[in-house]
C-alpha cells in the first residue's frame, strides 16, 4: 500500500491549482527533478511507440525492488513519467502489478491515459507493469528452485 | 460583395461552444470540418421524414429517397463540372475512392515491371493504397520529389515519366505544406505520354473552384467531411470510358445486372462501384454543404482564406524562433511550423488548454515529415470562418507556450 501513500501525495500537491496551464507548469518543474537518463540507452529496445512524443523506459531490480528510470522527448510527457516513476519505482514486483493508479484520473491528466492521445502515458503504465510481471515470475522461479 | 465571416460563423453551431472555459478556436480544418446549420438540417429531415432505402422499393419513401440521391450525384457533377453524372461514384470518403481506383485500374492495367508515379507530399492515403497494388501486381513506385519552398520539381516528374508508367496520382494541394499544385501542368505532361492522371482533391475543393474537364483529370477524388458535408462519405470522379473499362472493386446489392451462381453480369455506371446500401443521408448532406459552399462563392472564400493565410503567416513569422515549412507562392491557407527548442506536443497541450485546437505529429505525411528531418509539426489550418482574432489568439498561446518552454 506504499504506492497509495504517495499517490495521496501527489493529489494533494495538484489540488492547489485550479487552472490547467498551472498544473502544466508544475509538471515542467517535476520533469527537470527527473533523474538524467544514459543516453546510451535511448534504444528502440527501451523505446515505448507513442506516436506523438518518445518516452524511454528501463527497469532494473535492486535488492528485490524495481527501479525505474525513463526520459521523454517532450517535456509535459516527462513531468507525467516523472510521477509514474515516483509512484512506483522502488517497489515490489507484485506491488506495482497491483498497484491501482487512481491519482492519475484524480489529477486530471485521465484524458492523457486515452489511446488517442499518443502520448504514450497508456503503453508506459503497462509496460511497467509488464516489468513488474516479468519481475515477478523471474523471482517466483528463483524461490522455486 | 463584402465577406461577412460574423454572419457566416453562425450558420456554425459548434463554433459558439466553449472548451475549457475559452472560446472553441478551431484550426484543425485540414483534419476535418465543422458543419453548417443546412447540412445538420437536412440530415435531421432525412431521418425524421425521409429515410428510406435507395434503388430497391417502388413504394414512395424509396423512391423519393432515391430521387434525392441522384440529385446528389448531379450536384456534386455540377460542382467540379464533371460531363456526366455516369462519372460520379459516391464512396466513402477520398481514402475509399483511391482503395477504389488503385484496386480496380490496378486489376485492369497494370502488370509486373509497371510503374505508378506518385510525389513526395502524398497523403498516407495515395500512398499505401498504390503500395498494396504494386506488391499484387509486382509493380514499381516511383516519387516526385519536393524542393525547400514545398513546390513539386517538374524536371525531375518528367525524368520519371516512360513507357512504364501506367498512372500518375499526386495530390492537388498538400496537406501538410498547403502547396497547390501545377495540377494541370502535370497532367498535360501525363498526357504527352498517354498515361491517365489521378487528383486527389481532399485539401482542394473546399478551397479552390475545381473543373475537371478544365484539368482533364482522368481521375479526381475528394472527401465529403472536409468540405463541410457529414463523415462517411465522398466522390471518385473518372472518366466514363475508364470507369467502363475498370472492373468493379466490391460486390454486393445495387452493382450488379443479374446474379446466378455460375455468373453474375455488372449494372451500368456509375453503380458498378456501389455495392451495398450505399450512404445515401451522406450523400444529401453533402449535397447540401456544396450548395452552401456554392451560395458563399468558393471564389469569396478563396479570397478571404487566403487574407486569413497572410496575416497569420505574419503573426507566426513574429513569434521568436518558429519555423513554417511549406513556404510556395501558391499556397492555402495552411500552416504547418515549429518552435525553436519546443516539442509540438507540448505546444498543442497548452494550445488545448487554451480552447485553441490545432494538429500536432506527423499528419499523415511521413515522408514530407522524413524530407524536412523532423518527427512532426504544429499544424494550423484555416477556413473560412475562423477570424483574424482567433490568429491573435493562436498568437497570444504560441507566446504563453514560449514562456513555458522556451
Amino acid at each position: 500500500m506504499k504506492t497509495y501513500k504517495i499517490q495521496e501525495d501527489i493529489i494533494a500537491e495538484f489540488e492547489v491549482f485550479d487552472d490547467w496551464l498551472d498544473k502544466y507548469n508544475y509538471l515542467i518543474d517535476l520533469s527537470s527533478d527527473l533523474p538524467a537518463f544514459d543516453s546510451k540507452f535511448k534504444t528502440n529496445e527501451y523505446l515505448i511507440n507513442g506516436c506523438q512524443s518518445k518516452v524511454w523506459l528501463k527497469a532494473d531490480l535492486e535488492a528485490g525492488k524495481i527501479i525505474f528510470s525513463a526520459d521523454s522527448d517532450a517535456i509535459i510527457t516527462k513531468g507525467i513519467v516523472s510521477l509514474l516513476i515516483r509512484v512506483l519505482s522502488g517497489h515490489e514486483p507484485k506491488e506495482i502489478m497491483d498497484a491501482d493508479l487512481a491519482f492519475i484520473d484524480r489529477i486530471g491528466l485521465r484524458e492523457n491515459l486515452s489511446p488517442t492521445r499518443s502520448n504514450g502515458l497508456l503503453a508506459m503504465v503497462k509496460q511497467m507493469k509488464l516489468y513488474a510481471l516479468a519481475y515477478q515470475t523471474r523471482l517466483e522461479k528463483e524461490a522455486g528452485r | 460583395m463584402i465577406f461577412d465571416v460574423e454572419k457566416i460563423r453562425q450558420d456554425f453551431p459548434i463554433l459558439s461552444r466553449k472548451v475549457y472555459d475559452h472560446p472553441l478556436a478551431y484550426f484543425d480544418n485540414g483534419a476535418t470540418t465543422q458543419k453548417p446549420r443546412q447540412v445538420i438540417e437536412t440530415v435531421r429531415k432525412y431521418y425524421e421524414e425521409e429515410n428510406s432505402s435507395i434503388h430497391r422499393g417502388i413504394h414512395y419513401l424509396s423512391e423519393h429517397s432515391t430521387g434525392i440521391y441522384e440529385k446528389a450525384r448531379e450536384t456534386a457533377r455540377g460542382f467540379i463540372n464533371a460531363a456526366s453524372t455516369n462519372e460520379i461514384i459516391f464512396t466513402s470518403g477520398a481514402t475509399g475512392s483511391i482503395n477504389t481506383i488503385a484496386f480496380s485500374f490496378g486489376e485492369k492495367f497494370i502488370s509486373k515491371g509497371d510503374e505508378v508515379i506518385l510525389s513526395e507530399m502524398e497523403h498516407h492515403a495515395n500512398i499505401v493504397p498504390w503500395q498494396m497494388m504494386c506488391k499484387r501486381k509486382g509493380a514499381k513506385i516511383k516519387v516526385i520529389p519536393f524542393n525547400e519552398k514545398g513546390e513539386l520539381i517538374l524536371e525531375e516528374y518528367e525524368k520519371l515519366l516512360s513507357t512504364k508508367t501506367r498512372i500518375v496520382a499526386v495530390t492537388h494541394i498538400s496537406n501538410t505544406l498547403g502547396t497547390i499544385n501545377p495540377v494541370r501542368e502535370i497532367i498535360r505532361r501525363a498526357h504527352a505520354m498517354n498515361v491517365p492522371v489521378l487528383i486527389d482533391g481532399a485539401q482542394a475543393v473546399q478551397h479552390e473552384s475545381v473543373d475537371v474537364q478544365e484539368l482533364d483529370a482522368d481521375f479526381y477524388v475528394f472527401s465529403g467531411h472536409k468540405v463541410y458535408a457529414p463523415n462517411g462519405i465522398g466522390v471518385l470522379y473518372g472518366k466514363e470510358a475508364l470507369l467502363y473499362d475498370m472492373p468493379p472493386y466490391q460486390g454486393g446489392g445495387d452493382m450488379i445486372d443479374c446474379v446466378t451462381f455460375e455468373k453474375t453480369t455488372y449494372n451500368e455506371l456509375p453503380f458498378k462501384f456501389e455495392a451495398g446500401t450505399m450512404n445515401y443521408i451522406g450523400a444529401a448532406g453533402l449535397a447540401s454543404a456544396l450548395d452552401y459552399i456554392s451560395g458563399v462563392g468558393i471564389d469569396s472564400i478563396r479570397e478571404y482564406e487566403h487574407s486569413l493565410l497572410e496575416y497569420a503567416t505574419m503573426k507566426l513569422m513574429s513569434v521568436p524562433g518558429l519555423q513554417i515549412y511549406g513556404s510556395a507562392p501558391e499556397k492555402i491557407s495552411i500552416l504547418s511550423f515549429l518552435m525553436e527548442g519546443i516539442h509540438p506536443y507540448d505546444a498543442g497541450m497548452v494550445l488545448d488548454k487554451l480552447g485553441i485546437a490545432i494538429r500536432t505529429g506527423t499528419h499523415c505525411n511521413q515522408p514530407v515529415m522524413d524530407h524536412f528531418k523532423i518527427t512532426g509539426t504544429l499544424r494550423a489550418s484555416l477556413a473560412f470562418y475562423n477570424t483574424t482574432r482567433e490568429i491573435d489568439r493562436l498568437y497570444d498561446g504560441l507566446l504563453r507556450v514560449l514562456k513555458m518552454f522556451g
